[in-house]
């Protein structure tokens, strides 16, 4: 696996509090890759410091082969399409191209123009007059005509309303499948994620908790139901995620290699929604098995409730 | 880079180009009415000047004051300040061009238009009163010499770095700062201030000042003036040349140290308060008095920043801020690489 982006013990601090935290990662090139997390986990965090806006307090960060924004080669290499997809709001789309074809040596003109084109952009328009949908398919535009190795984009549909999302969205995937460029996109709505990758990246609390293919990740968890039970009486191959109780009833998250034998679960798949957010309600893996401990007990007040 | 500069300055450059152009027209119509006055003799063309010509020299000067201050703050403080203010500097700096070129470039384009603004203002300012600041003569009918702290800062090539160095100064608070309006108000003060420690402190030592004991007569003085008891105080004289820049003048004794002067002066000069003594008309009632301090050998220590200076001082003051200049840009440069994102 090549990795487009590779960090190692990556940190960055602000103050007193770590945004980011021992971040040690590989996203392969030629991928998809989503980023998921709560607003606060450090997603922004991670992808300003691949895009170069920010500089590592610890650790180190690689991307196409170079440290973030160290030279005009390296820059070009790397598309950024900020959260809120900032644009000057006095300059016309017009003059956004032109700023595109002026500032980048690899600017594809033609991209871009049939992009606006499509998009129903009137060229004169002011970007501050642009809808929210319209101003980020603007950014994209800018970001793809850059022609860059990586694209990074921060909550690129954030502000968007569900028809600009799907729109959005849409017209990214098709530009991947056109460039065959590695994508790097960050949203804390993962039904928004589940459609476009086929990589995945899961922060908490500054963390990665968990990292990999999505389709590996779906093909070795299950949910697992049945009659109540404490964990400690699964295979050992069966590594819980997450655990729910009722007073008759267990619902466990698992992750196995193997299939799961025993007759007295029902075994149901997950979908990537499912999955991302059993590990976000997982406490961190220094204090592991927490929540199975307490199930194990059967203490009633240590309960886990949605 | 440039491009994208150039493009979002435009109509900053398009509004001072018509602000210059409406400044030149009007002392274009009535400089030349000055030169004619200055032509039918020189001495008196204070006498002649009505209240409008003064009005527009005060008004000149003024201006030539204030354009740098408005260029920092309108131009320089918002550079940085907005781009970090509404996010677009993540989509700036994320283009192939390196932080450090697009803070250039900026800078770059910035200053090199305020140079032109302030440059054509100054010119056709320092234009229109050539033929006044030329002209040398006692009183100059109240308007300051072109040397003086009040005008030598609206003349020759000094005001051109002041615009530079109001720029940087903006551009690096906005960078600082963050915000566009608090960088704003800032960069006014400080720059205020500057203006005031530089005339104060630090122009009478940029050029060795000339240093001349002067005897006390009526030709050479300038002024008696009393203290708050009614004796005499202090004695000023003028320099042979009445250009000069005096920067400071003492009373001297026989021995050569600073003195008071003697309490006789009072008795025998203090009759009507008069502060300034113009010339041979007046002084009658004090020349026995100043002949009796120079008997008794008094004369007066001047300092003085000579008339001919005028140029060596403006060079070495423009040298001093495009210095500064140089420096806060330096700053400003690594601010924005090392703590900016």
């Amino acid at each position: 696996m090549t990795a487009v982006l590779a960090t190692d013990t990556l940190g960055k601090r602000y103050g007193r509090r770590w945004a980011l935290k021992d971040c040690t990662l590989q996203i392969p090139a030629g991928r998809v890759t989503g980023l998921v997390g709560q607003n606060g986990a450090g997603k922004s965090t991670l992808l300003n410091l691949a895009a170069g806006l920010l500089r590592p307090t610890t650790g180190t960060i690689e991307v196409c082969g170079g440290r973030p924004a160290s030279d005009p080669d390296q820059l070009a290499k790397v598309g950024f399409v900020a959260q809120d997809t900032p644009t000057y709001a006095g300059l016309s789309v017009r003059d956004h191209l032109r700023l595109g074809a002026h500032l980048n040596p690899r600017w594809d003109d033609d991209l871009a123009r049939s992009r606006v084109d499509r998009l129903g952009l009137d060229l004169g328009q002011r970007a501050g007059r642009l809808s929210g949908g319209q101003r980020a398919q603007l950014a994209l535009a800018l970001g793809l005509a850059k022609r860059p190795e990586l694209l990074i984009l921060d909550e690129p549909v954030a502000s968007l309303d569900p028809f600009a999302r799907r729109e959005f969205l849409q017209l990214l995937m098709e530009a991947v499948a056109e460039q065959e460029l590695s994508v790097v996109l960050s949203s804390h709505v993962v039904s928004d994620l589940e459609r476009v990758c086929d990589h995945v990246v899961v922060l908490v609390d500054s963390e990665v908790r968990l990292a990999g293919e999505v389709e590996t990740l779906l093909d070795t968890h299950h949910r697992l139901t049945g009659p109540r039970r404490g964990t400690h009486s699964l295979p050992a191959d069966q590594q819980v995620v997450s655990a729910r109780h009722t007073d008759r009833q267990s619902t466990l998250v698992v992750r196995t290699e193997r299939p799961v034998l025993d007759p007295s679960w029902t075994v149901t798949e997950l979908g990537l929604e499912d999955l991302v957010l059993a590990y976000m309600e997982r406490p961190a893996p220094d204090r592991p098995g927490a929540p199975a401990a307490a199930g194990a007990d059967g203490s009633p007040t240590l309960e886990v409730l949605k | 880079m440039i491009w994208l500069s150039w493009r979002q300055f435009r109509l900053n450059a398009m509004t001072a180009l018509v602000a210059v152009a409406a400044v030149a027209v009007v002392l274009a119509i009535t400089g030349p009415r000055l030169a004619d006055l200055a032509a039918a003799g020189a001495a008196q063309v204070f006498d002649r000047l009505t209240p409008a010509d003064i009005t527009l020299f005060w008004a000149g000067l003024i201006l030539v004051a204030v354009v740098p201050a408005v260029i920092g703050a309108f131009w320089g403080a918002p550079l940085v300040a907005r781009e970090l203010e509404a996010g677009t500097h993540r989509l700036a700096w994320t283009q192939s061009v390196t932080r450090t070129r697009w803070l250039v470039t900026k800078l770059a384009v910035t200053c090199a238009a305020a140079v032109v603004a302030v440059g054509a203002t100054t010119l056709a300012v320092s234009w229109w009163s050539a033929p006044l600041d030329g002209v040398v003569s006692a009183t100059r009918g109240s308007l300051p010499g072109h040397l003086t702290p009040v005008s030598f800062a609206m003349r020759g090539v000094v005001p051109v770095a002041y615009a530079v160095f109001a720029v940087v100064l903006g551009v690096t608070l906005g960078a600082v700062l963050r915000r566009p309006i608090p960088a704003m108000a800032l960069t006014l003060a400080l720059y205020v201030a500057v203006q005031v420690v530089v005339p104060l402190w630090v122009r009478p030592h940029l050029v060795t000042p000339t240093t001349a004991t002067v005897v006390i007569g009526t030709d050479t003085l300038d002024g008696i003036s009393l203290d708050g008891s009614g004796k005499v105080g202090s004695i000023t004289v003028h320099t042979a040349h009445r250009g000069d820049w005096i920067l400071s003048n003492e009373t001297l004794d026989a021995k050569g140290a600073v003195a008071t002067l003697p309490v006789w002066l009072t008795d025998c000069a203090g009759g009507p308060p008069t502060t300034a003594v113009d010339g041979a008309v007046q002084a009658e009632p004090v020349d026995p008095c100043l002949e009796r301090l120079t008997a008794e050998g008094y004369t007066q220590r001047v300092v003085y920043q000579p008339a001919e200076s005028f140029w060596t001082l403006q060079w070495a003051e423009t040298a001093l801020y495009l210095a500064a200049s140089a420096l806060l840009a330096g700053f400003c440069v690594w601010w924005t690489r090392h703590r900016l994102s």
